[in-house]
């Protein structure tokens, strides 16, 4: 097999003893990235910084100072800021934005000796859940069935498209109300969303400031615990960072979860849930029984509000963070009439650089947050998110160890079918995974099978919060038990 | 509620996005669509609840008030669409 298709783990294996160059391994990743235009899911190229990269790492590993991320060739979301390196957020108003820094996240991965092979696709902004509202046009999905392109979820969807195709070994994804775990899950990869605070925020394009964490997005639950590790800690650049150590989270896959207490959220079970979907919870249930563990039925009363939650705060706090894209500082600024003053220039940079999705959202934001309207909706918004929250801590203090839930209402879908004239209709695909992002807590999604059309679907754990290492350990017991080796057949 | 095309108007101003006439229902439509969907959450009694303000309960870290960098002005104008003589360049705000 060629040397792209290959988990970190082996390739780490592989890297320190001499069976392979990081050099070699980023030749083969860069070629199976030319060869992958078709996807869409790279959308700024690097040779030759991953060359530059592959070189030194080569230099630390003959050196014998090579931490396991030396050499592993990744992808990077376009929503990190990588210098000198084009960073957009998928969105026209940044087009030409070239960081002059680094995000904490890239160099803490740089500084292991991980190699960039470039930016990814995305969701504009990271709001979408399709990856169809980047200005790039939308990364494909590598799993095909018929005539049709697949959406590769969104909004890492370049980064999943990316992993499932073996165009690197790894990616960066972000996940604000699901964007690591749904297209993870649409791809038949594994994608972990830490807890709030475990990963620096720092020179990541802010989208819902509250909600947004950076995870990796790999082939394996183990590439996840190594690559997790490499990207997590403390970080005084960003005030909501944890100053907790980070612990060792691939020493702590044991496969042992005896006596461990699994729960089942009774209203995650929607009217309408495609029998698949039912049927693949129910065998991810067995498969944890099968290992020791005890699986309990318990209620999160507040699920149901939790997408409309989201819906009043991420736009609030998004109509916030957006306002600095104003055509001063950075990217795109409208050609100005004669006469305009700086409203004008304000107003019609804004409606040229963000697309639809984005301007209702800030639009929406705007008004939650305007007067007259701030308690009745961002304020009710917030009480109901610490009842969501304390749904979840009533959970875990009677001795919950983790919950097991789907991670998507259905399988991939294709490209322009969802969500043309009723946004909300693309909302609901985050209908099993935003909970978390309101509670801050780690969520895992493991692929476990494939539906009867033959498309991946995924299972979601999730953990109590700072166990992201527990919370793995489950994923791997359900990953070993699951045993999911489907690929999709190269077309593109 | 619902959102008529005065208020779209009025949104898109404060929220600095310009919106030509001919679009104003069409948005309308839409955010009335996003707000419906909000409105469920009326249904949720609140009472006594207070508003999560973070995420995990936290203490801001202090830190002493030093200058830790500086001295970047090309840095910093490198990606602006307008800079001249070591500013930010806009069009003129003051009569």
């Amino acid at each position: 097999m060629s040397a792209n298709t290959w988990t970190i783990a082996a390739a780490r294996d592989a890297l320190r003893k001499g069976e392979i160059t990081a050099v070699d391994l980023t030749m083969a990743c860069l070629t199976a990235m030319d060869a992958g235009d078709g996807l869409n899911a790279f959308v700024h190229k690097t040779p030759e910084m991953a060359l530059e990269q592959a070189r030194a790492a080569d230099a630390r590993l003959a050196a014998g100072d090579a931490p396991a991320m030396c050499g592993i060739p990744i992808g990077m979301k376009d929503l990190y800021a990588v210098k000198g390196v084009p960073t957009q957020a998928g969105s026209n108003i940044l087009k030409g934005y070239r960081p002059e820094y680094d995000s904490t996240v890239t160099s803490n991965l740089t500084s292991a000796g991980a190699v960039l092979l470039g930016k990814l696709n995305m969701d504009e902004f990271a709001m979408g859940s399709s990856n169809e509202s980047s200005c790039y046009g939308p990364a494909v999905n590598p799993w095909k069935i018929d005539d049709r392109k697949l959406t590769p979820g969104g909004s890492s969807g370049g980064s999943a498209a990316a992993v499932a195709a073996d165009l690197c070994l790894a990616a960066t994804g972000t996940d604000t109300g699901g964007s690591i775990r749904q297209p993870a899950a649409f791809c038949g990869i594994t994608g972990i969303k830490p807890t709030y605070g475990r990963v620096s925020r720092w020179g990541i394009v802010a989208y819902a400031s509250s909600l947004d964490q950076a995870g990796p997005m790999t082939k394996s639950v183990r590439d996840a615990a190594i690559m997790l590790g490499a990207m997590a800690g403390h970080d005084p650049m960003d005030s909501t960072s944890a100053d907790l150590p980070v612990p060792d989270f691939e020493a702590a896959l044991t496969g042992d979860i005896r006596g461990k207490q699994i729960g089942i959220p009774r209203e995650y079970r929607l009217d309408g849930m495609p029998a698949e979907i039912a049927a693949l919870w129910d065998r991810g249930m067995d498969m944890l029984r099968d290992a020791g563990a005890q699986i309990v039925d318990i209620s999160l009363p507040h699920t149901k509000y939790a997408l409309p939650t989201y819906y009043v705060i991420a736009p609030a706090e998004a109509s916030s963070n957006l306002a600095r894209y104003d055509g001063v500082r950075y990217g795109h600024r409208a050609k100005l009439a004669q006469g305009d003053g700086i409203t004008e220039m304000y107003e019609k940079t804004r409606a040229e650089g963000f697309g639809p999705e984005v301007q209702r959202r800030i639009m929406a934001g705007t008004y939650v947050l305007s007067a007259g309207f701030y308690d009745a909706y961002y304020n009710r918004a917030r009480r109901v998110r610490s009842l969501i929250k304390r749904d979840f801590e009533q959970a875990f203090a009677a001795g919950i160890d983790a919950i097991l839930a789907p991670t998507t209402p259905s399988s991939a879908f294709g490209l322009g079918e969802q969500g043309g004239s009723d946004p909300v209709e693309m909302y609901l695909n985050d209908v099993f995974t935003v909970t978390l992002n309101l509670a801050g807590l780690p969520g895992v999604a493991v692929p476990v099978g494939l539906d009867a059309k033959g498309l991946p679907l995924g299972l979601q754990l999730i953990g109590r919060p700072w166990e992201e290492a527990a919370l793995l350990n489950h994923a791997y017991v359900l990953e070993t038990a699951a045993g999911f080796v489907a690929k999709p057949g190269k077309w593109w | 509620m619902s959102i008529d095309t005065q208020t779209a108007r009025k949104v898109a101003k404060l929220a600095r996005i310009r919106v030509e006439d001919a679009d104003l229902p069409a948005l309308a439509e839409k955010l009335s669509s996003i707000l419906g969907f909000m409105e469920q959450l009326n249904e949720v009694d609140v009472t006594g609840v207070e508003p999560m303000t973070s995420v995990t309960p936290m203490r801001l870290k202090r830190r002493a008030d030093v200058v830790t960098d500086g001295n970047i002005q090309a840095a910093v104008l490198k990606n602006a669409p307008d800079a001249r003589e070591g500013f930010f360049a806009v069009p003129k705000v003051v009569e």
